[in-house]
This record gives C-alpha cells, sequence and structure tokens, in this order.
C-alpha cells in the first residue's frame, strides 16, 4: 500500500507541483435565474423534431443497476442502433453505458455500427478504493474494448480540500484510459455549492478529461439545470483560455424530451452551435429515449402517444 | 331576536353574500381538476357564464377554456392514478364514494344554488336534481363490492380444468358528459366508470360547467386519490378529438347528441381500438334509476379467463 502511495507521489513529481487552476466564484442567484429564464423557450413542429433526433444521436444510453444481465445489455444495444423500428431517421443514440462486465456483451452489439461502447469505472459510484484498484478498473475496462470510459472523483478529497489529490487521480486515470475517451464524474448533488461543482470542473478539465459529467444518478440532486449552466460557463472559460473543447455530460434526473430541449437550449446560449454535436454533448439517461421517441411520434401522428406502446429497453 | 334585528342582520348579509355597500365581491374562479389539483388552462384561457336565474340573473363568470394540452395532462395524471385506484379493494372503494356521498349532501345547498343559477329552472326543481344525484353516488357506493359476484362466471370446459372469468377495469376511459341535466348526467355518467376501478377524465357539460367544477369540490375532499377524476370546461369540440386520438385513453363514454362530432370521435379511436359508448341524450331519462343497475358497469369492463388444472 505505501509503495502504491510511493509511486503515485513519485509521478506526480515528475508532472511537477500541483497548481490550482483559476476559479472564479459563481453567481448563484445569477446562475439560476438565467436556467430558468432559458427553460421558459417553447420549441415547437419542425424545430422540436430536429432538436429531439439530435437529442437521440447525443444520448448515452445507460444501464447501471445490479440486476443488469448479458440480455438486458443485448436489448439495449439493439435499441440504441434502431430507436424507432420504422424510422431509420432516428438514431443512432451516441453509446451505451454499462458496468465494466457487461462491455464484452456490448462491444459485440456495437461492433461496426459507430455507436461507442461507454463504461464507468474507478469504483463507481463512490470512487473510495484504493487508486490502484481504481486504475486497474479503468485498465480492464478499455481492455475489454470499451472506447469512453466514465470515472468518478473523490468527492471526500474534493470537500476536505485535497485538491491535489483529485487533480492527480483524474491525470493518472487518464493515462490509463489509453485510446479511450475519459468522462470526468463529479456527483455535483455531493458537493454541496455552485464554487465547488466549479472548482471540481476546473480541477478535472486541468488534468485532461475530455467530458465532464455532473452525476452518477445514483445520488439525488443529480443534474440540474443551474448546475449544467455553472459547468458549461467552465467549460467555455477554459476554451477561452487554452482554445480546447471539452465536452459536456449531464445525466440523472432527465426523464422527458422537453427537459432535453431546455439543456439544447442552455448549450447552445453558453457555448454555441460548436457544442451541439455527440462529440461535445451527451445526455446520460435511461428513461429519456422512450419519452423523446413518444414526442416524435407525436409530432409524426399527431395522436399522443402510450408508453405501453414502446419497448422497455 | 327581534324582528328589527333580523332584518338589519338580512340586510348585511343577503343570501348570496354579493351587493353589501361598501364590500368587495369575492367572485370565484371556476378552475379545472387535474390530478387532484384545481388548475388553470395552461392555454390562459377562459370563457364567461352568465347566471339564468338565482339572486342575480345576469352575474357573468369566468370558467377556464380547456386546451388540448390540459387533456394530455389530465390523461397523464389518471394514467398515474389508475394502478392505485384500481389496487384498492373493492370495499374501500366503495368507503370512498359513500363518502363523496356524504360530501355532497352536507353541500348540497351550495349544489343547488350552482344549478339553479346556471340552469334558470327554479328552486325547487334544482333541489330535486341535487337530491336524486346523491342518491345515485350512493347507490354506485354500493356496488363496489358486489357487481364482481355477478358477473364473474365459473365457465363449463370440455378438460380437466377450472375456467373462470372475472371483471377488471379497463384504464383511463375519456367521458363526454351531458349537457343536461348538468349535475346528475354527470354523476351518471362519471361514478360507474370509477366504480370499478377505472380512472377518468371527463369533459362537463358546455351548458353548466360551475356545478361540475362544484362536484369536484365534493370529490377533492372525499379522500378519492388524486387522478382518479379529472374534470376539463370548454368546447367538447375542440378537446374531445384529443382524447378520442390519445393512445393511452382506452376507452369513450359519449354521452353526446351531436352526430357528427360523435362520428368523428368514432373515426379517431378506431387507430386505437378504443371501445366507444354512445348515447343518444335527449331520450335519456335521467331520473329512472335503471341507470345506476349493473348494465351502467359493463361497458368499461373486461373480462379475464384464467383457465386452472383440477386436482392441483
Amino acid at each position: 500500500m505505501s509503495n502504491l502511495v510511493a509511486s503515485a507521489t513519485a509521478r506526480a513529481a515528475e508532472r511537477g507541483p500541483y497548481i490550482p487552476p483559476r476559479t472564479s466564484p459563481v453567481d448563484q442567484i445569477f446562475v439560476e435565474e438565467r436556467a430558468a429564464a432559458l427553460a421558459k423557450r417553447s420549441i415547437k413542429k419542425a424545430t422540436k423534431v430536429a432538436g429531439l433526433k439530435l437529442a437521440v444521436r447525443m444520448m448515452d444510453l445507460t444501464t447501471l443497476e445490479g440486476k443488469d444481465t448479458p440480455g438486458k445489455v443485448r436489448s439495449l444495444c439493439a435499441k440504441a442502433l434502431r430507436p424507432l423500428e420504422h424510422d431509420p431517421s432516428v438514431g443512432p443514440v451516441g453509446a451505451v453505458c454499462v458496468y465494466p462486465n457487461m462491455v464484452p456483451v456490448a462491444v459485440d452489439c456495437l461492433r461496426g455500427s459507430g455507436v461507442h461502447v461507454a463504461s464507468v469505472a474507478t469504483a463507481f459510484p463512490s470512487g473510495l478504493s484504493p487508486l490502484a484498484i481504481k486504475l486497474d478498473d479503468v485498465r480492464r475496462a478499455v481492455g475489454f474494448g470499451a472506447d469512453e470510459i466514465d470515472m468518478v472523483i473523490d468527492r471526500g478529497a474534493m470537500l476536505s480540500g485535497d485538491y491535489a489529490r483529485v487533480y492527480d487521480e483524474i491525470v493518472q486515470t487518464k493515462e490509463a484510459c489509453g485510446h479511450a475517451h475519459l468522462k470526468v464524474i463529479l456527483e455535483t448533488g455531493e458537493l454541496g455549492s455552485y464554487d465547488v461543482v466549479r472548482h471540481a470542473s476546473d480541477i478535472a478539465m486541468a488534468a485532461g478529461a475530455d467530458f465532464i459529467k455532473t452525476s452518477t444518478g445514483k445520488v439525488t440532486p443529480a443534474a440540474t439545470p443551474p448546475v449544467t449552466l455553472v459547468m458549461l460557463e467552465a467549460i467555455r472559460d477554459h476554451y477561452y483560455a487554452t482554445g480546447k473543447r471539452i465536452g459536456m455530460k449531464p445525466a440523472g434526473g432527465i426523464r422527458t424530451a422537453k427537459q432535453a430541449l431546455h439543456y439544447l437550449v442552455l448549450v447552445k446560449e453558453t457555448l454555441g452551435d460548436a457544442w451541439l454535436t455527440p462529440e461535445l454533448f451527451r445526455f446520460g439517461a435511461s428513461t429519456l429515449l422512450n419519452d423523446v421517441l413518444m414526442q416524435l411520434e407525436k409530432e409524426r401522428t399527431q395522436a399522443y402517444q402510450g408508453a405501453d406502446y414502446f419497448s422497455k429497453e | 331576536m327581534s324582528a328589527k334585528k333580523k332584518a338589519a342582520d338580512a340586510a348585511i348579509v343577503p343570501s348570496n353574500g354579493a351587493a353589501v355597500p361598501g364590500r368587495a365581491r369575492v367572485q370565484k374562479a371556476y378552475k379545472i381538476y387535474i390530478g387532484g389539483a384545481f388548475v388553470r388552462s395552461e392555454s390562459g384561457r377562459y370563457f364567461q357564464v352568465k347566471d339564468l336565474g338565482g339572486d342575480e340573473p345576469g352575474l357573468v363568470e369566468n370558467v377556464a377554456l380547456s386546451s388540448r394540452k390540459d387533456g394530455r395532462d389530465a390523461v397523464k395524471a389518471a394514467h398515474a392514478a389508475g394502478a392505485g385506484w384500481a389496487g384498492k379493494t373493492a370495499y374501500n372503494r366503495g368507503q370512498i364514494l359513500y363518502r363523496l356521498g356524504e360530501v355532497m349532501e352536507a353541500r348540497r345547498a351550495e349544489l343547488t344554488s350552482e344549478l339553479e343559477r346556471s340552469t334558470g329552472r327554479g328552486r325547487d326543481a334544482a333541489r330535486e336534481e341535487v337530491l336524486a344525484s346523491v342518491d345515485r353516488v350512493i347507490s354506485f357506493a354500493g356496488w363496489a363490492d358486489k357487481y364482481q359476484s355477478l358477473l364473474a362466471s365459473s365457465n363449463p370446459v370440455a378438460g380437466p380444468h377450472f375456467n373462470v372469468s372475472v371483471p377488471e377495469p379497463m384504464g383511463v376511459v375519456a367521458v363526454v358528459a351531458p349537457r343536461r341535466p348538468s349535475l346528475l348526467g354527470l354523476v351518471s355518467a362519471v361514478l360507474p366508470v370509477i366504480v370499478s376501478g377505472n380512472t377518468c377524465v371527463v369533459l362537463a357539460s358546455e351548458e353548466d360547467p360551475r356545478t361540475a367544477v362544484t362536484f369536484c369540490e365534493c370529490v377533492a375532499t372525499s379522500d378519492m386519490p388524486g387522478g382518479v377524476l379529472n374534470l376539463l370546461t370548454g368546447k367538447v369540440s375542440e378537446v374531445a378529438p384529443h382524447l378520442a386520438r390519445h393512445m393511452e385513453v382506452q376507452a369513450l363514454d359519449l354521452w353526446l347528441d351531436d352526430a357528427e362530432l360523435t362520428r368523428e370521435l368514432e373515426t379517431l379511436a378506431v387507430a386505437t381500438v378504443k371501445r366507444v359508448k354512445k348515447r343518444g341524450v335527449a331520450e335519456v331519462d335521467f331520473r329512472d334509476d335503471r341507470l345506476a343497475g349493473l348494465s351502467s358497469l359493463t361497458p368499461f369492463l373486461e373480462l379475464k379467463t384464467f383457465w386452472h388444472p383440477m386436482g392441483m
């Protein structure tokens, strides 16, 4: 154990000392008012259809339950490839997100389709395991074929002020990912304030995250529009400072098509059209897809849809 | 109390609470009832209804003019309430409906005054309709734990099996309530739908939406879970087609004399194979107790038949 710590310290020393990123304080009232104001936009007809189809392509269709089986993952993958049986213009989704043991099943189903396989790792969802185990978790998931890794930060370290440790773990996880994209889950519901969210976002981006992500989906509150806005502004400032585009993934609690459209408005108004692509924006969701499909069918048929007419994944 | 004092009191508080010099009138906004809450139409629209009788004929009040989306919200609430309502014991559903009768009985004066001013048919006719409505609610409360035994059957089959059929609720039923009588008609249309565990979205009488809303205030205090009965006021021809198309609505109960609209709704209902019950309202005698009979419940029940091997 002490050897592991020693080697981590040695590696950190190689990279030089940890320099805290410049973080600006968050105006809580402004952020909440702006997020609420942007949620008032009314998006209808052709614009709504275009927005919803984009939302489908941005979706990380997720199943993260203890009762997941290969069969369930296979049916989820089938839905990911062709969400609406009779309409090939809908989908495929951006990625399928599963636990490491389910990665080989998903890779097998999605081969050649362009749909990414994302895996949670680093002792998801708490992240409270020794770093060596967390890194091993990542390497195995990548070895199984995952090309996107969703890691969790050590919230305990973040809240106790051990920012160097948070930073260092992300750096090492990024190394362990190799070619795989790294999404860093901040678990904003446990961070307590927008200032900590902003700080954690800045640390994650400085440490090499390709995406920053709100939540595991295991903690309430999960993604909320204001918290997403704080993170989007962090991404914007990082882009101005470095020219590097970091992706954003709100996850957890996004269940309706209307919510999804409001998130797209937030992105458009904060980061612009460049981010309105599955390469830079994803929704982490499991029940959202069906609601989006129901709304698309509503627009096509003019009849309100029933949940019983759509597969449960 | 002296005659003089009595007269003075009467002058301060007239029976309708209005027209006291110096007192601002408190008028009620008649809202729609969705998911156990009284809400304005999401469209923000309203229409005006005029008193035809009562203390102040000619008085105008605002009533919500429901939209397509109110219909959608109501179906959503009804669908969400379905499992809980159908899952209650029949006995408990009966208790809740009986309590609705109790609440209506206690608020008879209010219901009577609503009917009187909205219909202009006079106080006696209004009082009589309210009494009949309360009695009808009590009749249906009684049905809650009895119809099952009358409709279920043990069927003879050619094999060593028990074959049993039992009635089950269908789900969400959209009801177009009769234009008149606005209260007795509403009660006679809605109660047979919900007594068996269905939930409903009702389009209230266009002529007299206010009595229907006041009836919902009785529902709201009767322990009936929110979403079991949802009531929309406004134009039937505007909202009903969307309910007929809605894929989460299982049946339509049309108390409508408009043949053209009925045909349109029937046509729309085909896509989802909804059950459609058509009734001409003009020839119905709503005071006929047969409207509270077993046959009023059967249109909105499905029979589930199951087989069980003998000797096990």
